[in-house]
């Protein structure tokens, strides 16, 4: 067993791993957050993504070990301390931007990083960047207007429609 | 996936000496290794995580080569080299998708030489030198079929010293489902001649087109890869695409690739 050290949204956690425990194994299982999905064995949905460090990574595609001293934000922790929506989580209510919802927290994790990266993406880059994260349900269109939507744009004609 | 220790060592020394164990594993970003343990295709002793050396992380430029550590993840390198060498920097910036290129290396994607990968290609493509803590391996030395290098065990890439070209791209054709080259060109213009290397299509994993780059050297534009071809014999068949697809393809895509270099 290791020691980890690392904040997960926002709180100081300490605990101690196997080697082999992925980061969202640690954090679904150790730590009770079940906002980070595993919607594959072969690190191709995204559904898992979660921010490590201010970067969007695939949290089942990392150790915990290998998180030990990072900061690390999940879905749980977009919504303010009051428990407000995190802007492109309330896009995403307002513009269907989901259905069953079990790809959502990586689409939203994928979206901050983005925007955090590129404020005001064109619906190219948008759809460029969700490369890895996978839908069954929504066929993409309302997530991308979700996001262009919470990045303040005038929603263009195609995304609008 | 099975137990193994795990160890992360902060300098280059201290990474050789725990690889020295028996059936000691690198572990960079993890991108291929642990999808790979998590289906037990492998059963290391130790992980040893070269992701927290520094010098082992970053670009540099040094005169008309760009350094890059061996354990930078392709983000890093999409950002960083563009100001230097922009078709290198987009070739980087295509890998897998974006959460993939925020972890995965590029001396993990050397080490690992999938046949479909695409740093592979540029690191032919330029003719790059891979340095290791023991020694330096020219890239024309260094592939050595699928998923094969001339790397020993316990061998770890430190670096990738790579030329920087007077014009270059990449062509990619995304398989969607993976993110990895369908197949993938890369082109190269030196002052000496013009590199052409592919990924993605041959059984014998990446490998230089050399009859497009005779053609390319002494005419460097679209018309000069004019009715070449390559055999299909030997090409990767699989569920996305047979061998005379996949030759088709090269050709296709190093007529791309040229375009935008020009
Ligand atoms: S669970 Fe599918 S990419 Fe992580
Ligand atoms: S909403 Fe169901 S998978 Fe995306």
């Amino acid at each position: 067993m290791y020691p980890v050290a690392m904040t997960v949204n926002r709180k100081d956690i300490a605990a101690e791993v196997e080697g082999r425990t992925l980061l969202v194994e640690f954090l679904r299982e150790t730590l009770n957050l079940k906002g980070a999905h595993v919607g594959c064995d072969t690190s191709q949905c995204g559904a898992c993504t979660v921010h490590v460090n201010g970067q969007a990574m695939k949290a089942c595609a990392m150790l915990a070990v290998e998180a030990d001293g990072a900061e690390v934000t999940t879905i749980e922790g977009m919504a303010d301390d009051a428990g407000a929506l995190h802007p492109i989580q309330a896009a995403f209510r307002e513009h269907h931007g989901l259905q069953c919802g079990f790809c959502t927290p990586g689409m939203i994790m994928s979206a901050a990083a983005l925007l955090e990266e590129n404020p005001k993406p064109t619906e190219a880059e948008v759809r460029d960047h969700l490369e890895g994260n996978i839908c069954r349900c929504t066929g993409y269109h309302n997530i991308v207007k979700a996001i262009l939507a919470a990045s303040g744009q005038k929603l263009p004609p195609v995304a609008a429609e | 996936m099975y137990s193994f220790e795990f160890s992360r060592p902060s300098t280059i020394d201290e990474a050789v000496a725990a690889l020295a164990e028996e059936d000691a594993q690198a572990l960079g970003g993890g991108q291929t290794l642990i999808p790979t343990l998590k289906q037990r295709l492998a059963s290391p002793s130790v992980l040893v995580s070269v992701t927290g050396i520094p010098e082992m992380q970053g670009v540099c430029r040094d005169g008309d080569a760009l350094h890059i550590g061996g354990a930078t993840p392709h983000a890093v390198v999409a950002r960083e080299a563009a100001a230097h060498f922009p078709g290198l920097a987009a070739l980087a910036g295509q890998i897998g998708d974006h959460a993939v290129r925020n972890r995965g290396t590029i001396g993990g994607s050397l080490a690992n030489n999938d046949p479909s990968a695409c740093y592979p290609a540029a690191a032919l493509g330029t003719g790059a030198t891979i340095r290791t803590n023991a020694r330096t391996i020219p890239a024309d030395d260094f592939f050595d079929g699928m998923f094969g290098t001339a790397l020993e065990e316990g061998e770890i890439i430190t670096s990738v010293e790579i030329p920087i070209a007077e014009k270059a791209a990449y062509a990619k054709f995304h398989q969607p489902a993976s993110r990895f080259a369908l197949v993938g060109a890369f082109v190269a213009k030196f002052t000496g001649g013009v590199r052409v290397a592919i990924t993605g299509a041959s059984e014998e994993g990446v490998f230089r087109w050399s009859a497009a780059e005779e053609a390319l050297s002494a005419d460097f534009s679209v018309a000069a890869l004019d009715g070449l071809t390559v055999d299909p014999e030997g090409m990767i068949a699989d569920i996305h695409g047979e061998p005379d697809y996949r030759a088709h393809l090269v050709a296709v895509m190093t007529r791309r690739a040229t375009a935008a270099a020009t």
